[in-house]
């Protein structure tokens, strides 16, 4: 499984597929105010588009698409964006997870609901694409 | 009888697949095959909360300007949905915790079958 | 020898199963208590209180991210710790452990 597949049609139709998926995967995230969709499917797709890679060109060329070993920090980071979204409205006066106070000019407390919630789905998106691989990379890597 | 079989028919299939998940969670003896087991059990949870979620003729939630919020049967029931979201993504991580379980067990042990595996455990002790 | 017995058990509790199904409402009832705008003890029902508010309150059309991320932000903000714990969890029990 870590090395790349010989198949010449496998790696040329992987390399072509991995963008389209994370295109599919970055509208899915944006457009979850809109249509079904949001953070967590956005960042399963995302997750996915990595993980075929490393299915298909082996753990060392998809080293180029994302490295090993920066994805459990990286997933942290995402908690960290969602708790600080939601402390950045308890600082600003309001309660936790409020978004209606955070300190942003020029919205009216529905507009900022709004980008509250665009800003925890990107957290989300980030953490749950990051544990994904992490939790895979983990697994493959302790098999060696 | 007629009438119950045509409002429950969804409910009696899910509770055949819960069965079902149980079946492989309490009979079969290769871990591997609990956890399939396990994953069926939570689909079939999962499908149940959609399936109350439902409403004759009702759309998907997600506001349409033409019908507006003023007669809440024209949404299916949005909180299902939004439980289910969550319990997806927990079933997905438990299911990566449990075959790292596995992986662990099988390099201890050198096996995944339940009798060989409680064998070895006690011979060890 | 087991198997009987948890063939047994199981159809026991399908029968059981089968007993509670045929309590609940209809599916795709539109009266159902869970779809009304006040269910039979006097309390304003969930789903229906997310159907109405949901767009004024966050300018938001869909009523599901509206839920998942600002009504039950918290319940959401465990989910992504869950995810998180999951793959450190991982990461213990898989890392090579010195002999």
């Amino acid at each position: 499984m870590r090395s790349a597949s010989t198949s010449p049609i496998i790696q040329v139709a992987i390399r072509g597929l991995m963008p389209v998926i994370q295109l599919v995967g970055l509208y899915v995230f944006f457009h979850g105010h809109y249509s079904p969709g949001g953070g967590f499917q956005g960042g399963v797709l995302l997750a996915v588009s990595v993980l075929l890679g490393r299915l298909a060109l082996g753990m060392e060329m998809s080293q180029l698409v994302f490295r090993t070993g920066i994805a459990v920090g990286l997933s942290a980071v995402g908690v960290l964006v969602y708790a600080g979204t939601g402390l950045t409205a308890l600082l600003a006066g309001g309660e936790f997870l409020n978004y209606g106070y955070l300190p942003f000019p020029g919205f009216d407390p529905p507009g900022l609901r709004n980008l509250g919630i665009l800003m925890i789905e990107g957290g989300v998106t980030l953490g749950v694409m990051m544990s994904l691989i992490a939790i895979y990379d983990e697994i493959v890597e302790s098999h060696g | 009888m007629i009438a119950f079989v045509q409002g429950h028919y969804v409910y009696l299939l899910l509770v055949v697949l819960f069965l079902t998940g149980l079946y492989g969670m309490m009979v079969k003896r290769n871990l591997m095959k609990k956890i399939i087991g396990m994953s069926i059990l939570q689909s079939s949870v999962i499908l149940f909360y959609i399936a109350s979620g439902f409403k004759d003729g009702a759309t998907v939630p997600v506001l349409d300007p033409s019908l507006g919020v003023d007669y809440p049967d024209y949404y299916l029931n949005p909180l299902p949905h939004c439980l289910m979201l969550t319990a997806i993504v927990v079933a997905v991580v438990t299911l990566g915790v449990s075959f790292a379980l596995i992986i662990d067990m099988y390099r201890t042990y050198g096996t995944i079958e339940e009798p060989l595996l409680l064998e070895r455990m006690k011979d060890e002790e | 020898m087991r198997k009987p017995l948890c063939l047994l058990l199981l159809f026991a509790l399908g029968a059981l199963m089968a007993f509670a199904v045929s309590g609940l409402p209809p599916r795709g009832d539109a009266k159902a208590p869970s779809h009304r705008l006040v269910n039979p003890a006097g309390a304003p029902v969930a789903g229906t209180y997310y159907i109405r508010h949901a767009y004024a309150d966050a300018r938001t059309p869909n009523m599901v991210t509206v839920i998942l991320a600002d009504y039950r932000g918290f319940d959401t903000l465990g989910e992504t710790l869950v995810v998180f714990t999951g793959s450190v969890a991982v990461w213990f029990i898989l890392r090579r452990r010195k002999p």
